[in-house]
């Protein structure tokens, strides 16, 4: 019997020609990513566990990405990334991206992918749970706590149990009215937090191989939200050339076998589909755009590892063109990568950033800013009982920085229309 | 793992995430320093909203307000606890806080991870619902060997589903115990 690409990976990861659902196996880990938030208790307890003079295992394989809280006065998230400069100096890592140098990204799972991490048929693993956005490129990734980070810093390795995999697959033709992020959240609406639990899940069909990484990736950003350990899109074209165009480094391409055996195959025709929000205060508590229509709002957000990605602005942007907004509207880049080409990508001549600015709109520096709140001068960030529409993937009560906030998940399509009306709106009646 | 645990219960509903469990703000103090890390304890389950506190009464705070320990050992909770982020500050702050174990019917995966390979709290499972028939202050005793909750507030007592695999790394006292006995990384 054959095996899923997920299985397929964690074999070749563990000197295995076949692996299971259900085994518990030590693999491999072919890039450790670490952040802001958790790298210092991760440095921590690697000195604690294997002396303060030890070195990490394969400083090319540690990659350092401060993202979570930059732009802020707090002195005790400042000193988490003076932390990390020093350990980055001390460790002569090639791979850290300082705050304030030339060489600073924002949001690390976008830059993972911009920098030629996500790699098809590696193992990725990141101290953070949207590290499962890296799957996209067919590749193993999870998040894990400081612990598991501090064992593979000094080894190398990390016991995985191998999961069974759940299979989505999506056909038809995406109306433009629908984004990648419907369709995860109407995923995640039928299956609910925890329906993928331990397991992996694989996104399949001509509908997701129509898509382009950047929407493949918001597609696997949210498998953690509904449990998932990861999300896993196998590599194509699109693919290839994109991490072509980033690295030189060598990677295989894995695919599931025609005779994989799955937990569950869970079919979507995207035609049928429709504009879908989730309401708070979970991801899985789904409601289509219609039903929550003219919903009265405070804020909107576009930002994030799942909505702020290039073509998430460029849809917005779409909408929000010779408008105004009605309500504070957010513009947080991911990535300083993409804040740069807000200025040189544009609409009928005119870039996305001044499409924003003369929109009304507030524009913020790549990080991830309000999505989880943080420290209270962060960007964005909720302070009472704001009702916000935004581009993020969690609205947990408190996730953005209040607990008295309401937080409705949507597409940047869906949160540019409503940014124009203060209400929620459906995008339908706003595109030409 | 200590084989008997008493002390009061905490009660709490589904789906509570990292995020309630030790709210993002907060994660910008160090883990080690002790004039810091005991701000962990302080505001552990302090992002669960008011009404949900404590159930099935409500504004009952983990942590009393400017103290850092908590009155309650044993956490009850029901399905999908420590979704969302994979903040190992979570479980880190519930044992700071002194919370020695946590009885849900399922975990996050991540959370469960990062309960016992850090050897934070121990997470056990229940068979069935427990957080509506268990009330916030009960006196609860838990046999870790047996795997066995007595409440002697109300004179009852349930099983808890086996520990399985991970008895093992609980029994070393974290993942990196368990990988020196396991011959994958020197002994000290």
């Amino acid at each position: 019997m054959g095996m899923t690409i997920t299985e397929k990976i964690l074999a070749n990861h563990s000197g295995r020609t076949r692996v299971a659902p259900g085994e518990s196996l030590w693999v491999d880990v072919d890039i450790l990513m670490t952040h802001d938030v958790c790298g210092p208790p991760t440095v921590d307890i690697f000195k604690r566990e294997f002396g303060e003079d030890t070195r990490v295992w394969d400083p090319d394989k540690l990659v350092i990405l401060p993202d979570h809280y930059i732009f802020t006065q707090n002195h005790h998230a400042n000193r988490n990334v003076q932390l990390l400069r020093e350990f980055a100096a001390e460790q002569a890592l090639p791979h850290y991206y300082d705050v304030g140098s030339p060489r600073y990204k924002g949001v690390c799972h976008v830059a993972l992918a911009e920098e030629g991490f996500n790699r098809p048929g590696s193992i990725l693993i990141g101290t953070d749970s949207h590290t499962c956005t890296s799957g996209a490129f067919g590749l193993f990734s999870t998040g894990v706590g400081n612990t598991d980070a501090a064992l593979i810093m000094g080894t190398g390795k990390i016991w995985l149990r191998v999961p069974e995999t759940m299979r989505f697959i999506f056909e038809g033709e995406l109306p433009p009215y629908l984004m990648a992020k419907d369709l995860i959240l109407a995923v995640i609406g039928d299956i609910t937090c925890d329906g993928a639990t331990y397991r992996a899940m694989e996104f399949d069909g001509k509908a997701v191989y129509a898509l382009s990484m950047q929407e493949r990736m918001t597609l696997t950003n949210m498998a953690i939200e509904a449990g998932g350990k990861n999300g896993v899109i196998a590599p194509d074209a699109t693919t290839i050339d994109y991490v072509r165009a980033r690295t030189d480094a060598a990677f295989e391409s894995v695919f599931s076998d025609v005779d994989a055996r799955y937990f569950s195959e869970h079919r979507y025709d995207v035609s049928t589909l429709e504009p879908v929000v989730a309401k708070p205060h979970r991801p899985d508590n789904r409601a289509s755009v219609v039903e929550v229509a003219g919903t009265r709002l405070d804020r909107a957000y576009v930002g994030s590892c799942t909505g702020g990605k290039l073509e998430d602005f460029q849809a917005a942007a779409d909408i929000l063109k010779g408008q105004e907004v009605v309500i504070d509207t957010y513009i947080v880049p991911a990535t300083t990568e993409i804040s740069q080409s807000l200025h040189t990508s544009s609409i009928d001549g005119e870039s996305l950033w001044s499409i924003f600015e003369n929109a009304g709109c507030k524009m913020g520096q790549a990080s991830c800013a309000a999505c989880l709140g943080g420290p209270p001068d962060t960007f964005g960030r909720m302070q009472g009982s704001e009702v916000v529409i935004s581009t993020t993937n969690r609205n947990f009560p408190g996730r953005m920085g209040s607990k008295q906030a309401s937080v409705y998940l949507a597409s940047p399509l869906t949160v540019a229309a409503s940014a124009l009306t203060g209400r929620i709106t459906d995008p339908r009646g706003v595109l030409v | 793992m200590q084989s008997i645990i008493r002390g009061l219960a905490y009660v709490v509903g589904d789906a509570i995430d990292t995020d309630q469990i030790i709210p993002a703000e907060h994660l910008v103090y160090s883990l080690k320093r002790p004039e810091e890390r005991r701000m962990y304890g302080r505001f552990a389950m302090s992002g669960v909203p008011a009404v949900d506190q404590g159930l099935p009464f409500g504004n009952r705070p983990f942590t009393d307000p400017d103290r850092y320990e908590s009155r309650y050992t044993l956490i009850v909770a029901g399905r999908n606890f420590g979704c969302g982020s994979s903040r190992e500050h979570a479980p880190f702050a519930l044992a700071e806080a002194g919370a020695q174990v946590v009885i849900a019917e399922s975990y996050a995966r991540i959370f469960y991870r990062n309960t016992i390979d850090g050897g934070f709290v121990i997470p056990f499972e229940s068979n069935e619902k427990l957080n509506d028939q268990i009330r916030t202050g009960d006196d609860l005793e838990l046999d870790t060997q047996m795997g066995q909750l007595t409440n002697h507030t109300i004179g009852q007592a349930w099983l808890l589903k086996p520990l399985g695999d991970v008895a093992a790394i609980l029994k070393a006292g974290n993942v990196f115990e368990y990988a020196r006995q396991a011959g994958l990384i020197p002994a000290r």
